[in-house]
């Protein structure tokens, strides 16, 4: 049991450590995540300046610094299996006796690493370029809710690199999340302001749960009860992923159609 | 009677075959549905922080779009031969260079046009903006002087990318540095000065501002000055970009770099 203990730690770290090799050297998918967001954030901040109202520019600096959380996790998690397909890895990985989750889970938490140096790297451009002081009432809360904003997207991240496995474009649809992403979960602007139907399906997304836990140890409220809604519906995703994963890797290779680009 | 064959069959020939975004699959998430979606971002954004009316921002972000494909697809136009291995061999026919490269332009203003219109009557149809029904005829022209401007952009983009390897993190470091620095959200006098004195020289910045004009009501004989500015600056980029196409040619012929990807 040990052994086994140990083997399973040594893969998600092997596979971890690769993926984030891959991801800060890669131009697309390390640099442009962390400046593609950085620059919609400036442009949001910039709008915001308009009005210089100091309670709003503190409201959109904190939602404009875990955008970036979104980008690295939705346009390279729905292109993860798809560059695996190009490099003909593919089906090396379903063939291996590690199953697919135990591969992509590690592989989606590197994103999410990237994810949160987007965080860092945002918070000190408010402040260099736009003098935003991020206030936090308690920090430790807030970090605890940034990393729960990066578990759970990487299970969203898991979510869609396996159901857009047969999506052999899956880049566009991916590219194509990235301001449904920063409309609905709330980053510069509240949820509340949409229209009631589009709604629920902010509730439907871990990170807009994770958003409002950030605000509320920023604020001084209590996160707990959102970072609970967080943390169930990413396990939601991570359990619908699994069992989806294997489904449709499953009539991949039945069709054979795993490699067909 | 052949320059003319080269510029209108070659140049649509060319885009048919490069632009490798025509599949539907691709086509409808980043030329339909993205644009759409950074429209409503703003909008939202924009009454959130009670900055400007929808208006505002559906032309501005419909017209920012358009430089997606008039960046991507130029730059393909050009790129694809290098990776489809045909460079050399177009290079070294005797056509002449000035149809050879602006015929691949005009396929691409069409598309940025597209895409731009698209844009612009999604938000009139989902948010409260209203254009006086004479003022669409003076758009329309605007908005293909301005894809057509971003194209000389995507001409320059393209020669340069004859060196550069990662032509799509190049194509959307432009796109955000048109995003922030052209007026797209935030008005050039809201702006800081010098980002307003950078954005008077790139493609965008000029035609937005007529757009914007001739949607509030101002006729084709008001904006005569833009409009006049937003050709200058675009004709500024293709007459760039075909010095950079000579001097990368020559440059690649002495190096033997032309066909190195």
């Amino acid at each position: 049991m040990k052994d086994r203990v140990a083997a399973l730690l040594h893969q998600q770290a092997v596979c971890y450590r690769l993926q984030l090799k891959v991801l800060s050297t890669s131009a697309f998918e390390g640099f442009l995540a962390v400046l593609f967001p950085l620059m919609f954030a400036t442009a949001a901040l910039l709008v915001y300046r308009i009005d210089g109202d100091p309670e709003s520019m503190q409201y959109a600096g904190l939602g404009a610094a875990i955008m970036g959380m979104w980008t690295c996790q939705g346009v390279v998690a729905s292109s993860l299996l798809s560059r695996e397909r190009w490099a003909g890895t593919l089906e090396l990985l379903v063939a291996a006796p590690t199953s697919l989750t135990r591969i992509l889970v590690p592989m989606t938490m590197a994103m999410s690493t990237i994810g949160l140096y987007s965080v860092v790297a945002t918070i000190a451009w408010e402040r260099w370029v736009f003098d935003i002081r991020l206030e936090i009432d308690n920090w430790f809360l807030f970090v605890v809710s940034v990393l729960m904003a990066a578990v759970t997207l990487a299970t969203v991240g898991f979510f869609l690199s396996v159901t857009a496995i047969r999506y052999r474009t899956s880049w566009a649809l991916g590219a194509a999340l990235e301001y449904p992403g920063w409309l609905l979960c709330g980053f510069v602007i509240p949820v509340s302001l949409l229209p009631d139907w589009v709604q629920p399906l902010s509730w439907a997304i871990p990170t807009t749960w994770a958003m409002d836990a950030i605000r509320a140890s920023a604020n001084g409220g209590s996160p707990w009860a959102d970072l609970a809604v967080c943390a169930a519906t990413g396990a939601v995703y991570a359990v619908a992923a699994a069992y989806l994963g294997r489904r449709l890797v499953d009539s991949a290779r039945r069709h054979a159609t795993l490699a067909l680009t | 009677m052949t320059s003319l064959r080269i510029f209108f069959i070659g140049g649509l020939m060319s885009y048919r075959a490069m632009f490798g975004w025509l599949s539907p699959w691709i086509l409808i998430p980043s030329l339909v549905v993205s644009p759409i979606c950074q429209i409503l971002l703003f909008a939202y954004i924009g009454r959130s922080a009670g900055v400007r009316d929808d208006e505002f921002y559906v032309i501005g972000n419909a017209l920012n779009y358009a430089a997606i494909p008039c960046l991507f697809a130029m730059a393909s136009t050009i790129e694809g031969e290098r990776q489809g291995r045909t460079l050399g061999i177009v290079l070294t026919t005797p056509a002449r260079r000035l149809p050879l490269f602006l015929g691949r332009a005009l396929p691409v203003i069409a598309n940025g046009w597209g895409v731009a219109m698209v844009g612009v009557l999604a938000g009139v149809a989902l948010l409260d903006v209203e254009i006086p029904s004479g003022a669409w005829p003076a758009l329309v022209f605007v908005v293909v002087v301005t894809s057509a401007s971003c194209t000389g952009l995507g001409l320059a983009m393209g020669a340069v990318v004859l060196r550069v390897r990662e032509g799509a993190t190049f194509g959307n470091v432009i796109f955000c540095v048109l995003l922030v620095f052209s007026g797209v959200n935030v008005a050039r006098e809201d702006l800081p000065g010098w980002m307003a004195s950078v954005g008077a020289w790139l493609p965008l910045t000029h035609g937005i501002e007529a757009a914007r004009l001739l949607a509030d009501g101002s006729n084709l004989a008001d904006v005569t000055g833009l409009v006049a500015r937003e050709v200058g600056v675009g004709g500024l980029y293709t007459v760039l970009g075909l010095l950079l196409l000579r001097y990368f040619e020559a440059e690649s012929r002495r190096t033997a770099s032309l066909e190195r990807v």
